[in-house]
C-alpha cells in the first residue's frame, strides 16, 4: 500500500489552503483528492464578487480567490489527483478512491485532512406537496447551470429561502433577463447576509417575504405555479394568507448540509447541531490522525474564514506527522454552547498544548439586539462584549488566550453563552 | 436636511450607516471603518456597484467565463452594462484578467475575464 504522508479529501477552498499550510509547516508527501475536473470547488460558480477582503485585503471573485490557492499549490509542487472520488476512508487512515486511470486504489495516510465541503437540502427534505415537474433546482444546482455550463433556467423565478445562495441567485436571474417575483423566507428573519439583502433585493426591488412558505407546487411536465402562505409563530401555514405566484423556476435555498458520510465511516464522532465532526482546537476529530476543516465541519458565511480554519488543521495534521500524538494526559476542557449559542467549533479544547490563541467559532439561536457574548471558565465571569445585532445566519467568534487559563489550572469546562444585561 | 438609512455593503459586516445631508454638507455615522463612509457618501450622491456575470465562450472547456466589471458602474447602467455582456461572444482561449470588452455601454469600464477557459 503506497503511503502519504497527508492526504486530503476535497480541492475546494478547504482543502487548497490545508495543503499550502501543511506545506508551509515542512511536509513533502501531500495528496489532494479531488471529485471534479478542476480544483477549486465551490468557488467556480461563485462569480460574484466578495471575496479574500479578510485573506487578500481586496474584493475578489469566486473564481479569482480559487485561483490565488490553486497559484500556490501549482508553485508549491503539491501533487492532486482530479476526477478522483474518494469511497472510504477507516480509522487507521487507510483511504480507498477511485478514478478512471487507476480504478479502485487504497493508500495509507500519515493524517487525514477531511475537506468535502457541504451539499444544499433538496426538495424533498421540506415535505412541500405538489407534483414533481422541471424546474425546481436547488439554487447552487441553478448556480452552477447558469454560470458554468451556460444554460438559461428560467424565466418567471420564486425563490424559497433567504440563505446567501438564493439572495446572490435572485440577482444573477434578474441580470440575465429573468423575473424574480418574491424571495419567501420561513423564519421571521433572513438566513443571509444583511449586504445581500441590500444588493441582491433591494437594488432589484425583489420582495422579501418572511415567515411565508411554500404550500403547494403546480404543473405536472414543468412548473407553472406555487402557492405561498404566511405562517405563524409555531411555522404553521395561516389560512386565508394563501397567494398564488405563477412562475416556471422554483430556486430552493433552504440550508446547507455538511457531507460526511466518508468522516462517518471512519468512526467520527458527529455533532448534532453542525453536522460535522467533534473537534478539538487542533480541528482533530476524535479519531486520531483525522482533522476536519471548512463547511464539512460546520457550514460557514465566508470563504477567507474557512481559508484561515483549514490552514489551522493543514499545520496541525503537519504537526502530527511529524511529531506524533500530542501528550496522553492532556487536559482536556469541554466548551459548552448555552443560552442563546447553538454550537462551537471547537468543541474541546486542550488547556495544555493550545496555541495562543484559539479562535472560537459559533453561531446564535435567534436574532438578538444588544446582547452580551459572554465567556465563563467554569462560573467564573472571563470576557463580556456588547453586541448590537447577533443573527443566526452571521457568524460569531470569540478569541481564547492560553495565558487566560494560567490562573484556572482546574478549570472543567468554558461556557460561551448571550446574556442580557 | 435628508437623512438616509443605509446598510454598508463594503464587508459582510454590514454596518447599519445613518447619512445626513444638508446642502453640501454630508455626515455619515454608524460606520466602523472609513470604506463605510465613502460607500454611504457615493450611494447618496451617485451610487454604483461592481458588476460581475458570464460570457459565452466559442470551443471553451466550458460554456462561459465568468468575468466583471474591472471598476464600479453607476448603478444606472447596470442593465445596460448587462445588455453588452450578454449579446458579447469570445473564443477560447481565455485568460483571467483578459480585457473581454473595452468601453462597455459607454461607461468607460472594461469587463475583464474572472478566470482561465482552456481550448476544449
Amino acid at each position: 500500500m503506497t503511503h502519504h504522508d497527508i492526504v486530503i479529501i476535497g480541492g475546494g477552498p478547504a482543502g487548497l489552503s490545508a495543503a499550502v499550510a501543511a506545506r508551509k509547516a515542512g511536509i513533502q508527501d501531500i495528496l489532494i483528492l479531488e471529485r471534479d475536473g478542476v480544483l477549486g470547488g465551490i468557488l467556480n460558480q461563485c462569480i460574484h464578487n466578495g471575496f479574500g477582503l479578510h485573506t487578500f485585503k481586496e474584493e475578489l471573485t469566486g473564481p479569482e480567490y480559487a485561483s490565488r490557492y490553486i497559484a500556490m499549490v501549482e508553485e508549491e509542487k503539491i501533487p492532486y489527483k482530479l476526477n478522483t472520488i474518494v469511497a472510504d476512508i477507516n480509522k487507521e487512515r487507510e483511504v480507498t478512491y477511485i478514478n478512471r486511470e487507476e480504478g479502485l486504489v487504497t493508500i495509507k495516510a500519515g493524517a487525514v485532512i477531511l475537506a468535502m465541503g457541504c451539499r444544499e437540502r433538496p426538495r424533498g427534505a421540506l415535505n412541500t406537496p405538489g407534483y414533481r415537474p422541471a424546474g425546481i433546482y436547488s439554487a447552487g444546482t441553478a448556480q452552477r447551470l447558469m454560470n458554468i455550463e451556460g444554460y438559461c433556467v428560467g424565466k418567471e423565478v420564486v425563490i424559497l429561502g433567504s440563505g446567501d445562495i438564493g439572495l446572490i441567485m435572485a440577482r444573477r436571474m434578474t441580470l440575465e433577463g429573468a423575473k424574480v417575483k418574491v424571495v419567501a423566507e420561513l423564519m421571521p428573519y433572513s438566513g443571509g447576509l444583511k449586504r445581500n439583502i441590500v444588493q441582491c433585493l433591494d437594488d432589484y426591488g425583489i420582495p422579501l417575504k418572511l415567515s411565508h412558505t411554500i404550500i403547494n407546487i403546480e404543473g405536472r411536465e414543468r412548473l407553472t405555479g406555487i402557492t405561498l402562505a404566511e405562517v405563524d409563530e409555531h411555522r404553521n401555514p395561516i389560512p386565508g394568507t394563501e397567494e398564488h405566484y405563477s412562475c416556471d423556476t422554483l430556486l430552493l435555498s433552504v440550508g446547507l448540509i455538511p457531507e460526511n458520510e466518508l468522516s462517518k465511516g471512519a468512526g467520527v464522532s458527529m455533532n448534532r447541531i453542525t453536522s460535522g465532526p467533534n473537534v478539538d482546537d487542533c480541528l482533530e476529530t476524535e479519531v486520531e490522525g483525522i482533522y476536519a476543516c471548512g463547511n464539512v465541519l460546520h457550514v460557514h458565511d465566508l470563504v477567507d474564514f474557512v481559508s484561515q480554519e483549514a490552514a489551522l488543521a493543514g499545520e496541525n495534521a503537519a504537526a502530527y506527522v511529524k511529531n506524533g500524538k500530542r501528550g496522553e494526559k492532556c487536559h482536556k476542557v469541554p466548551l459548552l454552547a448555552e443560552n442563546g449559542v447553538r454550537y462551537t467549533v471547537p468543541q474541546v479544547l486542550n488547556v495544555d498544548t493550545m496555541q495562543d490563541t484559539v479562535t472560537v467559532r459559533f453561531r446564535v439561536a435567534d436574532v438578538y439586539k444588544d446582547r452580551y457574548i459572554a465567556v465563563y471558565y467554569d462560573d467564573k465571569l472571563i470576557s463580556r462584549k456588547k453586541k448590537k445585532v447577533l443573527a443566526p445566519g452571521e457568524m460569531e467568534q470569540v478569541v481564547l488566550k492560553k495565558s487566560s487559563f494560567a490562573d484556572y489550572p482546574e478549570i472543567g469546562r468554558i461556557k460561551i453563552c448571550t446574556e442580557v444585561e | 436636511m435628508e437623512v438616509r438609512n443605509l446598510i454598508c455593503i463594503g464587508c459582510p459586516l454590514g454596518c447599519p450607516v445613518t447619512v445626513t445631508m444638508d446642502g453640501d454638507d454630508i455626515n455619515v455615522t454608524g460606520n466602523t471603518c472609513p470604506r463605510g463612509a465613502d460607500y454611504a457618501r457615493k450611494e447618496v450622491l451617485s451610487p454604483t456597484r461592481i458588476v460581475t456575470s458570464s460570457i459565452r465562450v466559442n470551443n471553451g472547456a466550458i460554456a462561459r467565463v465568468s468575468v466583471k466589471t474591472k471598476n464600479d458602474i453607476p448603478k444606472s447602467k447596470i442593465f445596460e452594462v448587462m445588455d453588452e455582456i450578454r449579446s458579447t461572444r469570445v473564443d477560447a482561449p481565455v485568460s483571467m484578467g483578459q480585457v473581454l470588452i473595452a468601453d462597455c455601454a459607454g461607461t468607460g469600464v472594461e469587463i475583464i475575464a474572472t478566470k482561465d477557459v482552456e481550448r476544449a
